[in-house]
């Protein structure tokens, strides 16, 4: 496969993860700030959207007029119609790869984004459903009619690499505010913190699942960073990005072990034999604060591999 | 019924109703308002569909096109730049024994081009001998001094050629212009087959048609003789300028029927003289370049440096020659609309024959008597530029305001190398269906010609432009033509 088209799926997923998350995490404020005007917590996810890429930013901007103000902010808005326009851009660049039923869900959905923003009074929350349920559809097509093969498992890099950076970041910004002390839930507005934490996860109800809605920020933690059935926990998601990496691996007939394989496999080892109580001795910050090291790392690495080599090292290799 | 000659209606039912001859050579009736005899077939189905049956059939050729996303792109154009190419419903039929003539013409062109641009950017045999002035080959916009003695084996410069032939009053086929760059348009000559065969398979039980699914494997057959050194399984590409091009549809079309990967520039990559191409499994070297990208923007370090398209070194590469490419580099200057005016010497010069398919009358107008006739007649002549392609920068004098003409003029006497004139032809005239009935409108045929070495293929088919707009002239489709499927009888 041509690197370019490879590095096109891998952005095109990686874009449209950054979307539903950021949906997401809008939807979760949306309803906080219902509760309390100021949402602190609110703010501090918001702080873990990434940026627009100038060029696409432009163009979501145009998409979004300025008084079509919901009660999000338009500016976050713009964001999230920007990481979708970035995800079609991408898509755009690789129509021969992928399914024309994949081509056709991310483009209606790019349009509807499109009414939605023109119409001035939409409220919000459909906009955000609808970026959601957007990407949901995407994902469900793309299983259903893209062959499980070399692009395929660039996509699931990109969405994985991106969910696993995500909810690291979120875990270090939350942690970070509170501190590691305050570990004890009295007032049901710490509690509705924290549950915001595990909605804007997608993963409330799989805790309540696991641990009843008794919710423990220590236990928090370790269901999103150790659980191996939650598909939002950092493990689940180094897992898969480690599958991928060695069935590209595989289908190139590449012998011995990569370096993106050896930081996807040691950071898949951390998370499958770490213990949530040794995380804590050391530093829950400093701790998530290395999943995302690692997570560029991997990506770097990726890019290096199959993208960008130098010359030398393909001609050497 | 009877229909009416000379310049009437033909009232053969009321799809015709508004159906006029005039002067041109009308494809279906001769001059009497019968029908030619290739056309009896269709027309006997014709008369007796309902008009609402030949709309909800033109309805489902218009959402497959649409549907898969057969489309190209208008430059200058502010509303919604991509479009889906007009299909016109009813086929163009030709005759075998005039496909042969067609097909005899445009080989014996195409090889005569081919040793001419050997000859231009080698000894220059017919510039010293004066058929073809040497000033104006040097002269010529699309003329490459780097490709100056400078020989490829295999030696073939146009591999793929698109010649513009339209079918004047008599009847007789002449050639408009010869398109020896990057042609397009072979993929709706393909795509409109299969919509023909899709939404009206009956017209296909009454004709005996030669097919043309072949073109893709004949191309690919085509690249692969280019290889250097005669390589056995040569790596083909595509190289196109992006999917912001107007035909990248047909580029994407043509390498996944050849079954060969579609790169862009940034693909590509030169090391020590050799293109790779950049893959996840690594450098794979890149031993044919089927290039759909012009001249100017192949290699900034040896063309325009401005060119984001190309890849730095090509040039070095091609030189060294370690990568084919086709069609070769400066190829354009045998199909300036100058040369052309001499193309019928060079095909006596290089050939000793006479010209099967003949020229349109044109006039130099970098030569005196020329430019003083032409600029007394502009309101009856087409005026070109000689090195643009696609219907830009035309005039085409009987259409145009006088505010055109002065600006045309202006343009002429400044630089008057760079125009031609040709009298304002009398295209022949094809039965179209425009919704609410078939009336004729005037077309053009863009065979593709496909050449290896000292033979060449010319599939049985080609691109039947149409202009859509009543009375207009103009068959490109940057300028609002549309296309036909075109047929090729057997017998």
């Amino acid at each position: 496969m041509l690197s370019r088209v490879a590095d096109s799926f891998y952005w095109m997923r990686r874009y449209l993860e950054r979307a539903e998350h950021s949906a997401r995490v809008l939807d979760v404020h949306l309803s906080l700030s219902l509760d309390d005007p100021t949402d602190a917590v609110g703010r501090t996810l918001l702080s873990a959207i990434g940026e627009t890429p100038v060029e696409v930013g432009a163009q979501a901007a145009d998409v979004v007029p300025a008084e079509a103000t919901g009660r999000i902010d338009p500016a976050h808005r713009t964001a999230v119609v920007g990481f979708v326009v970035a995800a079609r851009e991408n898509a755009r660049q690789i129509r021969e790869h992928i399914s024309s039923d994949m081509w056709e869900q991310l483009n209606s959905m790019y349009l509807e984004l499109r009414n939605i923003g023109a119409v001035a009074d939409t409220d919000s929350s459909a906009f955000l459903r609808s970026v959601i349920e957007g990407t949901h559809l995407f994902h469900g097509i793309s299983e259903a009619t893209l062959s499980h093969g070399e692009g395929w498992h660039f996509m699931q890099l990109g969405r994985y690499i991106e969910r696993a950076t995500v909810t690291a970041t979120m875990l270090e910004d939350y942690f970070g505010e509170r501190g590691n002390t305050s570990f004890d839930v009295r007032d049901a507005g710490e509690y509705v913190e924290w549950v915001g934490l595990l909605r804007a996860c997608a993963a409330f109800e799989a805790y309540c699942r696991a641990h009843t809605a008794d919710v423990q920020p220590q236990r928090l933690a370790e269901f999103l960073l150790l659980n191996a059935e939650c598909p939002r926990s950092v493990r689940f998601a180094a897992d898969r990005i480690e599958d991928s990496l060695r069935a590209i691996a595989r289908g190139l007939g590449r012998q011995s072990t990569g370096r993106p394989e050896r930081f996807a496999g040691r950071l898949r080892a951390a998370l499958n034999f770490g213990t949530i109580d040794e995380i804590l001795e050391e530093s829950l910050i400093r701790y998530v604060e290395s999943i995302r090291r690692q997570c560029d790392q991997i990506h770097s690495a990726l890019n290096q591999t199959y993208i960008s080599y130098t010359i030398e090292a393909a001609i050497a290799r | 019924m009877a229909p009416v000659s000379g310049g009437g209606p033909v009232a053969v039912s009321p799809l015709f109703a508004s159906y006029r001859l005039d002067s041109s050579f009308d494809e279906m009736f001769d001059a009497d308002g019968q029908p030619r005899p290739p056309y009896r077939a269709l027309l006997a189905r014709l008369v007796d569909l309902p008009i609402e049956d030949m709309r909800r059939r033109q309805r489902e050729a218009d959402a497959a096109f649409l549907q898969q996303g057969i489309t190209f792109t208008v430059y200058g154009d502010k509303g919604g730049t991509e479009r889906v190419f007009p299909y016109d419903l009813l086929p163009r039929i030709l005759t075998n024994a005039e496909w042969e003539r067609i097909s005899r013409g445009l080989s014996q062109r195409l090889l005569a081009l081919n040793l001419f641009l050997r000859d231009i950017y080698g000894d220059g045999r017919i510039l010293t001998e004066g058929i073809v002035p040497r000033e104006l080959v040097v002269t010529a916009q699309h003329y490459r001094r780097e490709m100056r003695g400078l020989y490829h084996r295999p030696d073939v410069r146009i591999s793929v050629a698109g010649t513009d032939l339209v079918r004047l009053p008599d009847g007789s086929f002449s050639v408009l212009e010869d398109n020896l760059r990057v042609p397009s348009g072979v993929s709706y000559m393909l795509t409109n087959r299969q919509i023909t065969k899709r939404v009206f398979p009956q017209l296909f039980t009454d004709y005996e048609i030669q097919p043309i699914d072949h073109y893709a494997q004949t191309l690919l057959s085509t690249l692969r003789s280019l290889a250097p050194n005669q390589q056995a399984s040569p790596t083909i590409v595509v190289l196109t300028p992006g999917v912001f091009n107007s035909a990248y549809f047909e580029h994407a079309f043509l390498a996944r029927q050849m079954g060969v990967e579609l790169v862009e520039g940034r693909d590509l990559l030169v090391h020590d003289n050799i293109v790779y191409m950049r893959t996840t499994g690594g450098l794979r070297r890149v031993d044919v370049i089927y290039r759909r990208v012009d001249d100017d923007f192949l290699d900034p370090l040896a063309f325009r440096r401005d060119s984001a398209l190309g890849v730095a070194g090509l040039f070095n590469a091609y030189r060294a020659g370690s990568v084919a490419m086709a069609n070769a580099i400066g190829t354009g200057v045998a199909d300036d609309k100058a040369v052309y005016a001499y193309v019928p010497a060079i095909i006596k010069f290089y050939l000793s024959e006479e010209p099967i398919l003949p020229n349109v009358e044109t006039y130099l107008l970098g030569n005196d008597s020329d430019r003083a006739y032409a600029l007394e007649h502009l309101s009856e002549l087409v005026v070109k530029a000689v090195g643009e392609s696609g219907g830009y920068g035309m005039l085409i004098g009987p259409h145009s305001t006088t505010a055109e003409r002065e600006e045309f003029r202006r343009r002429i006497v400044a630089n008057p190398r760079n125009y031609i004139a040709q009298p304002t032809l009398a295209l022949s005239r094809c039965p179209s269906f425009l919704d609410d009935g078939i009336e004729p409108r005037h077309v053009d045929l863009r065979p593709y010609v496909l050449c290896n070495g000292d033979e060449c293929t010319v599939v049985p088919g080609g691109l039947t432009r149409v202009a859509l707009k009543r009375g207009s002239l103009v068959v490109n489709s940057s300028q609002g033509g549309g296309s036909k499927d075109t047929w090729v009888l057997a017998e």
